[in-house]
C-alpha cells in the first residue's frame, strides 16, 4: 500500500533522503521528477502518489503524470505526454491532462513550462549571436614560448639593430640635405680635390721660371745707352711682373681652397659672420700709366 | 672473497657519508664488480691503476643504488670537464706558438648561424616575388593610390590597461581612430569600416585585464592576420621615457623579414603607416623579427654626427607571435587560411623559422 505520510516521515523533514540538499536557509530536492526543486510535503515526488511534473528533452516539453493505481508497476509509472511548441497551446494540453488534479500541482506545471519555455528563447537567441569560444592555454607551452622570447630579444640586440638601420639611411642619403653632417662626404670630396691642387701646384711651379736677364761679362751699365736701358729695363720689369702674378694667383687660388674648406667646416658647425675677409697675398706694384689725353671734341 | 668482504665493508662505510677520494676511485670497480662476474671485475681492477674506466657496455643510469649512481655521474662530469679543459689549453698553447700562423678563431655557433635554410626565404631580385607584390592587396597602397586609415577596438567589455594600450597605440600610429566595441559582431563592424574607407580594423582582444592577442585586418578584403602579443609595456612604465610622441608621420623600420611569409606580414606592418615620414619628427617606429618574435619599439632619434646617433624610446613596446594569416577579411570558420601554426608540426625543431 502506497502511504505518502509514512515515507513523508521517514524521508521528510529532518530525515535523511539520498535526494535532499540541506543549505542553511534550505533544503533541496535533485530528484529529476521534482517540480519545484525544493524539499517539501506537497513537493517530493516520492511522497506524493499522484504527482506531475514538466521536463525538457532536446528542446521539446514533455508532461510527466504519476498516479497511484501504477504504483505497484514502476516500469509504468510515469506517463509521458508531449506538449505543443507553442506555449499557449501546451498550457491548454495541462489544463487538459490534469484537470480535477490538486491546483497546486496544476500551477506549479505551469510555471516550470513557461520558466522552461524562456529559457529556450534564449537558447536560441545566444546561437545565433557570437559565441566566444574559449582557447585553453597549455602552461608547458606559455612557459617555453616565454622563455624563448627572452632569449630571442637579448639576440635581436634592437638598439644597436635601429642604430645601424639609421645611420645606414643617412648615409644612403635617405635624409637629403636636413642634416648638414654629411662632412664625412664632404671630406672625401676636400681630399680629392686637395690632392688635385698639389699636383697642378707642382705642375706650376716647374712653369713660372722667374726671369732674370744677367748682365754679360765685363757689361757695365753705365756703357749702354740711356734709351738702351730704357728698354731693358721695362722688359725685364714686364716678366718680373708676369712672374710675380703668376706666383701670385696660385697663392690665391690655394688660399681659395682653403678658405673654402673653412667654408665648409663653419658651414655645419655655425652660419659666416660677417664679410668674407679674403686673405690675399700682398705684392705692390706700381704701375706707370702712359695716359693719352682725353680727346674733348666729341662727335655731335 | 677477499674482494667481496672488501667491497661490502666499503660500500657500508661509503653509505654512511662522503667517501673519501680513494675510495671513491675505487668505486668504479666496486659497482661492476657487484653486477658482474669476479673475472671482469679484476680486469677492471687492473684497470682502475690508469684512472676510473668502464667497460664498454657500461652506463650511468645502469646503476641501481641511487646515491651511488649521483656519485658516479658527478665524477663522469668532472672528468668531462677536465678533458675539456685541457683541451682548451692545448687550443691555446698552440695558438700562441704559431702566432699570426694562427688559423683565424672559430665562430661562436648561435640559433642565427644554425638556423635551417628555409625554401621560401626571398631573394631580393627574385621577379616573381616582386611580381607578386605588385599584384597582392597591398599593390594600392604601395603604388600610393590609398591612404592608411586605422580603426583600433578592443574585445568586449575592455579593462583599463588595454583601453591605455589602445590609446596609446592610436597616438603612434597616424590616423588611427579608437572605438568602443560594445558588443558588436566583428562581420557587421567590417563593412561599416569598409564603407568609411577604413583601410585597416585592429582588434586587441584581452584576457584577465591584460591585451593578449590581436587581429589586424586588411580592409578591403585584405589578408587577416592573427598574433599573439605579450610583454606589453605602457608609456609610463618605460624607464628614461622621453615626452610623448608628436603628431609627426613617424619613419618605419622592418627587420629580418626573410622568408615569403615575412615579407607579406612586412608589407601588412608597412602599410599601417603613411607613406611620406616626416623627418622633421624624427621618430621611428620598428618591427624587428627575431626567431619568430616580432618586436615593436618606439623611438624618437637624434644624429649626433654623422658616426653616431642617439636613441631614446617613447611609446609603447610589445611583443608579437604569429598565429595565423588568413586571406580576405576576418572569417574564423569558412576563411582561407594561408599560414597557421601548428605547434606539433613547427616547433619540433629549435633551429626552424619561419618569419
Amino acid at each position: 500500500m502506497q502511504h505518502d505520510d509514512v515515507i513523508w516521515d521517514l524521508i521528510g523533514n529532518d530525515s535523511f533522503c539520498s535526494y535532499k540538499v540541506k543549505t542553511k536557509t534550505q533544503q533541496f530536492c535533485r530528484n529529476e521528477y521534482n517540480i519545484t526543486g525544493l524539499c517539501n510535503r506537497s513537493s517530493c515526488p516520492l511522497a506524493n502518489s499522484q504527482y506531475a511534473t514538466v521536463r525538457e528533452e532536446k528542446g521539446l516539453c514533455y508532461l510527466y503524470m504519476k498516479v497511484i493505481e501504477r504504483a505497484a508497476f514502476p516500469a509504468r509509472m510515469w506517463e509521458k505526454v508531449k506538449l505543443d511548441r507553442n506555449y499557449a497551446k501546451a498550457l491548454e494540453q495541462i489544463d487538459e491532462n490534469l484537470i480535477y488534479w490538486p491546483r497546486f500541482i496544476r500551477h506549479k506545471c505551469k510555471q516550470r513550462l513557461t520558466k522552461i519555455t524562456q529559457y529556450l528563447i534564449r537558447i536560441r537567441k545566444l546561437t545565433l549571436k557570437r559565441q566566444r569560444k574559449l582557447v585553453l592555454l597549455s602552461r608547458k607551452v606559455e612557459r617555453r614560448e616565454k622563455r624563448r622570447e627572452e632569449k630571442a630579444l637579448i639576440a635581436a640586440q634592437l638598439e644597436n639593430a635601429i642604430e645601424k638601420e639609421l645611420l645606414d639611411r643617412l648615409k644612403q642619403g635617405t635624409y637629403g640635405d636636413i642634416y648638414n653632417f654629411p662632412i664625412h662626404a664632404f671630406d672625401k670630396a676636400m681630399e680629392k680635390q686637395e690632392e688635385e691642387t698639389e699636383s697642378e701646384e707642382e705642375e706650376d711651379e716647374e712653369e713660372p721660371v722667374t726671369r732674370e736677364f744677367v748682365a754679360d761679362d765685363g757689361f757695365e751699365e753705365s756703357d749702354l745707352s740711356d734709351f738702351e736701358d730704357m728698354n731693358n729695363l721695362k722688359g725685364s720689369s714686364d716678366e718680373e711682373e708676369e712672374a710675380e702674378e703668376e706666383s701670385s694667383e696660385e697663392e690665391e687660388s690655394e688660399e681659395e681652397l682653403e678658405e673654402e674648406k673653412t667654408k665648409a667646416q663653419s658651414k655645419g658647425k655655425a652660419p659666416l659672420k660677417g664679410p668674407i675677409r679674403k686673405k690675399r697675398a700682398y705684392v705692390e706694384m706700381e704701375y706707370e700709366q702712359e695716359t693719352e689725353p682725353a680727346q674733348k671734341s666729341k662727335a655731335t | 672473497m677477499d674482494s667481496n668482504e672488501a667491497t661490502t665493508s666499503e660500500s657500508v662505510s661509503k653509505k654512511r657519508g662522503k667517501t673519501k677520494k680513494v675510495k671513491r676511485k675505487v668505486k668504479p670497480d666496486e659497482a661492476p664488480v657487484q653486477e658482474m662476474d669476479q673475472a671482469e671485475g679484476e680486469e677492471t681492477e687492473k684497470k682502475s691503476v690508469s684512472g676510473p674506466c668502464f667497460p664498454p657496455t657500461f652506463s650511468v643510469s645502469e646503476i641501481k643504488n641511487k646515491q651511488r649512481r649521483h656519485a658516479m655521474f658527478l665524477k663522469l662530469k668532472e672528468e668531462k670537464r677536465k678533458q675539456k679543459l685541457e683541451l682548451k689549453k692545448k687550443k691555446k698553447k698552440e695558438r700562441k706558438a704559431l702566432g699570426d700562423q694562427a688559423p683565424p678563431k672559430e665562430v661562436p655557433k648561435t640559433i642565427e648561424n644554425q638556423r635551417i635554410y628555409d625554401e621560401t626565404t626571398v631573394n631580393p631580385e627574385d621577379e616573381e616575388v616582386a611580381f607578386d607584390e605588385g599584384t597582392d592587396e597591398f599593390s594600392a597602397y604601395f603604388s600610393r593610390l590609398t591612404n592608411p586609415k586605422v580603426l583600433i577596438t578592443t574585445s568586449d567589455r575592455p579593462r583599463g590597461r588595454t583601453v591605455r594600450f589602445c590609446e596609446q597605440l592610436a597616438t603612434v600610429i597616424p590616423h588611427a581612430h579608437v572605438y568602443y566595441r560594445r558588443g558588436l559582431a566583428l562581420k557587421r563592424v567590417i563593412p561599416q569600416c569598409v564603407s568609411r574607407g577604413f583601410t585597416y580594423v585592429m582588434v586587441i582582444n584581452e584576457d584577465r585585464k591584460v591585451p593578449n592577442g590581436l587581429v589586424l585586418c586588411h580592409l578591403p578584403d585584405g589578408p587577416t592576420a592573427h598574433f599573439k602579443v605579450s610583454n606589453v609595456r605602457l608609456r609610463k612604465e618605460m624607464k628614461r621615457r622621453g615626452k610623448d610622441p608628436t603628431e609627426h608621420v613617424p619613419e618605419v623600420i622592418l627587420n629580418n623579414f626573410s622568408t615569403r611569409l615575412g615579407h607579406s606580414i612586412g608589407r601588412l606592418f608597412a602599410a599601417l603607416f603613411p607613406h611620406d615620414p616626416q623627418f622633421v619628427g624624427r621618430q621611428v617606429a620598428t618591427f624587428h623579427n627575431q626567431r619568430d618574435f616580432i618586436f615593436f619599439r618606439f623611438h624618437r632619434y637624434i644624429f649626433k654626427n654623422e658616426k653616431k646617433v642617439g636613441i631614446q624610446e617613447l611609446g609603447p613596446r610589445f611583443t608579437l607571435k604569429l598565429r595565423s594569416l588568413q586571406k580576405g577579411t576576418f572569417d574564423s570558420k569558412f576563411g582561407e587560411y594561408e599560414w597557421v601554426h601548428k605547434r606539433h608540426e613547427m616547433d619540433s625543431s629549435r633551429r626552424k623559422f619561419h618569419l
